[in-house]
């Protein structure tokens, strides 16, 4: 599948269930990069129901697909080409670069130096996000409930059991983080981190007009074979967490396999240039085929 | 007993007067709904929905803040409180925390003893209300969502109130100009403004404050005095025990006239403040603020001072007459229409603060039936006949009285109940003698040169003509007719 994380604020996030308010943001999935252009043209645009939907004119999106990268500047973060990943993914990687620059693109080492900060950032903001965005359900106006002798009883028991495990323990981290206390240490700590990631980018895109990096430093696990090792799970996201912090848009096409699954590409760009974006996928995907591949499962 | 600093602060709620709720469009008027039948997805915090500024909530708290002389902050943003409580349907509440809409702010209170006290006031911010909760004798609890998303300003001042009387007054003012300025109805009953209060006592001489207790559930001008003076009286006992005030929140228990404890702050919830993701920040510019100023109308305390140097009034009157504004309103047409007939507006004021306030009164009325009971024409009209000696002053109490019961212009009474006063000396001494005739004893004693029995014979003679005898001359036919009287003795 190839995905589309609109900027924040592209897509109205009215209707959609909320996690982390200032992260969450609605996207298209499809087969391929011009399907992800036509969904987002119809779901994109402001909307007067959500405060945080943006006004931003809306592009052809269709039109953006000219095939056409000529001359684009395309920046390399060297943060994200780090140890411990796996071999097959960065061969991947570099070999769709290589695809790009036989487009005409030009390819250029950037640096992005608050880059590993980003995965602890992102969870302390999206943790205590939820933590506040999840305390509704709590069996009294909504969804169901688990009878208790008090009111009390009732709301606990109803958030102990129908809670899982993982989602607990989210709340229970976003709940610390912003606790009297440790406020300032860990929540406030992460909004000034944020910034600094996201003036990065700024700094970043005044040289270029898009970033490529890997998508995860691996390819898929199992279901449920890293629940009792949260850190090595999250550490999967550790690409993809910094778009959601700084409400850039990012672009993954798949651009091979690795043990026989698939690796994604990830193409980051500039607050609502989603177009040169799709512009670049589906020039990609106009030259390969890994997105009409299915793994063998 | 030693001597006691009294502190006091107030915190005020007010719900802010719009068409729709906070932060969507759901109508904000629940009075007289069925419960529950005034909620949306947004008020009641359903998975999905999404909160969006109401922008007139937002005017109308900065024309709040400006009208306490509030600094309305360019920057300001919303947070979430986040706490559990079933009449709290989302386990937050949108409010605002460290960066509120306005700041320093005060306002003047008028003592009864003629003192001006100025009690600053710290910030105004905007926040939702709450549900609310019935808790039926079965141990059940009902919830009633209509109040969830209600706009409300939370109004907080600064410790300088030093008297229960002080903290009335307060409270009075801020309803005062909240009502006047068309924000808040006003009406307490309804919740529709509400106040808690911080008090502690310290001896005199001693520097740092004594622990605050905090009162809560007073819901009239006259239970907020009431619950702080026993407050103070309970505090000012425990310390003289020899035992320690503890920080807690009171309930003000009407019925009983007593404090109780609620919840000690010992347990005191950790809210978790955060800045709203839901919510931008909220930006005024300069020209935007300019405009809020703009639409506010003149405030009492301004009314107050004009009415006092443009009309002649006195301190009292002007304060009476800028009770509110639809009586201050009032006022004014009353003054434009009695001007047309050359009446004053200091008789107008003599008439509206005196004759017809003490009607109100007596039955039972509001401020908001004075434009039907009394157009402003008809004092003009009682003016015009007093000026143009058609009836007595006597004579235009009671035609003032009928045409405030019956709604019927005071010319018409007098001609339909023949009022007019009798100034025809003709008419008045038969009259004359008959009074003399009948009280020989006052008669005797003027004769003796008892001054006072005169104004007695007087007095008869308006009795008799129904206070319609034009007193002077009634005076001077009677001082005559006692003169031939004498001779014909």
């Amino acid at each position: 599948m190839s995905g589309l994380k609109p900027t924040y604020g592209r897509v109205s996030r009215y209707g959609l269930v909320a996690y982390a308010s200032s992260l969450d943001q609605i996207g298209p999935l499809a087969w391929t990069v011009e399907d992800l252009a036509l969904l987002l043209q119809v779901i994109a645009g402001p909307d007067s129901l959500d405060g945080t939907s943006s006004h931003e004119p809306l592009p052809d999106y269709r039109a953006a697909l000219t095939g056409d990268i000529r001359g684009l500047r395309v920046g390399v973060p060297q943060e994200y080409f780090v140890e411990g990943m796996e071999t097959g993914v960065e061969r991947a990687t570099r070999e769709a670069m290589d695809t790009l620059r036989a487009l005409g693109a030009d390819l250029r080492d950037v640096s992005l130096p608050h880059t590993s900060y980003a995965l602890p950032t992102y969870y302390l903001v999206a943790t205590a996000e939820a933590s506040s965005n999840l305390a509704r359900y709590d069996g009294v106006r909504y969804g169901p409930r688990e009878a208790g002798e008090t009111m009390w009883e009732q709301i606990e028991r109803t958030r102990g059991a129908l809670f899982g495990p993982e989602v607990r323990r989210r709340i229970m981290l976003g709940t610390y983080a912003l606790s009297a206390g440790y406020y300032d240490a860990y929540y406030k700590r992460a909004q000034q981190v944020r910034t600094l990631i996201r003036r990065d980018f700024e700094e970043v895109f005044g040289q270029v007009d898009l970033l490529v990096t890997p998508t995860s430093p691996t390819v898929a696990f199992r279901i449920g074979q890293k629940v009792d090792d949260p850190i090595a799970m999250y550490l999967s996201d550790v690409f993809t967490l910094s778009a959601n912090l700084a409400g850039i848009p990012g672009l993954v096409v798949p651009c091979g396999l690795s043990e026989g699954l698939p690796v994604g590409l990830q193409f980051l760009g500039k607050p609502f240039d989603e177009a040169t974006l799709l512009r670049v996928g589906d020039a990609y995907q106009r030259v390969t085929d890994w997105h009409t591949r299915r793994p063998a499962l | 007993m030693a001597d006691y600093i009294t502190t006091i602060g107030l915190e005020v709620h007010a719900q802010v007067l719009t068409a729709s709720k906070m932060f969507d469009a759901c109508p904000a008027g629940y009075a007289n709904t069925a419960p529950n039948s005034c909620t949306s997805v947004v008020s009641l915090g359903l998975p999905g929905s999404l909160p969006v500024t109401n922008q007139r909530a937002i005017e109308l708290a900065a024309m709040t803040g400006l009208s306490l002389n509030c600094t309305i902050n360019p920057f300001s943003i919303f947070a979430r409180k986040n706490y559990t409580y079933p009449d709290l349907p989302k386990g937050y509440q949108i409010t605002q925390y460290d960066q509120p809409l306005c700041r320093n702010g005060w306002i003047e209170i008028h003592t009864g003893a003629g003192e001006t006290r100025r009690i600053r006031i710290e910030r105004l911010h905007i926040e939702e209300d709450t549900g609310r909760n019935l808790h039926l004798e079965d141990g059940t609890t009902l919830i009633d969502y209509n109040r969830a998303g209600v706009p409300l300003m939370e109004i907080v001042s600064e410790p300088d109130i030093t008297t229960p009387e002080d903290a009335r007054l307060y409270f009075e003012k801020i309803h005062q100009i909240l009502t006047w300025i068309g924000v808040n109805t006003g009406n307490m009953a309804e919740g529709a403004l509400r106040c808690d209060a911080n008090v502690s006592i310290r001896p005199v001489g001693q520097e740092r404050y004594g622990t605050k207790v905090e009162v809560k559930n007073m819901n009239s001008f006259r239970s907020v005095e009431r619950a702080l003076v026993y407050e103070i009286q309970r505090q000012v006992g425990v310390l003289e025990s020899g035992g320690t005030v503890h920080q807690e929140t009171r309930g003000w228990d009407e019925n009983r006239e007593v404090t109780v404890g609620q919840r000690s702050k010992e347990f005191a919830h950790d809210y978790r403040y955060f800045p709203e993701p839901d919510i931008p920040p909220l930006r005024l510019s300069e020209s935007w603020i300019a405009a809020r100023q703009e639409e506010l109308p003149e405030l009492p305390d301004g009314r107050r001072t004009r009415f006092e140097a443009d009309y002649g009034l006195s301190t009292q009157d002007a304060g009476l007459l800028t009770i509110d504004r639809s009586v201050a309103d009032y006022y004014e047409r009353a003054v434009a229409a009695a001007s047309e007939v050359g009446g004053s507006a200091k008789e107008v004021a003599n008439w509206v603060a005196g004759e017809l306030f003490r009607l109100l009164k007596e039955h039972g009325e509001s401020y908001l039936v004075l434009e039907t009971r009394m157009p402003p024409r008809h004092i003009a009209a009682v003016l015009d006949l007093l000026a143009k000696g058609t009836i007595t002053r006597t004579v235009a109490k009671q035609v003032f009285e009928e045409s405030y019961a019956s709604g019927n212009d005071p010319a018409q009474i007098v001609a339909s109940k023949g009022l007019s006063q009798i100034s025809d000396e003709e008419a008045l001494v038969a009259l004359a003698h008959e009074v003399i005739a009948s009280n020989p004893k006052p008669v005797e004693q003027y004769r003796q040169g008892k001054a006072s029995a005169l104004q007695f014979l007087v007095g008869q003679m308006m009795k008799a003509t129904r206070g319609q005898a034009n007193p002077q001359v009634a005076r001077a036919v009677l001082e005559a007719a006692l003169e031939k009287n004498e001779e014909g003795r």
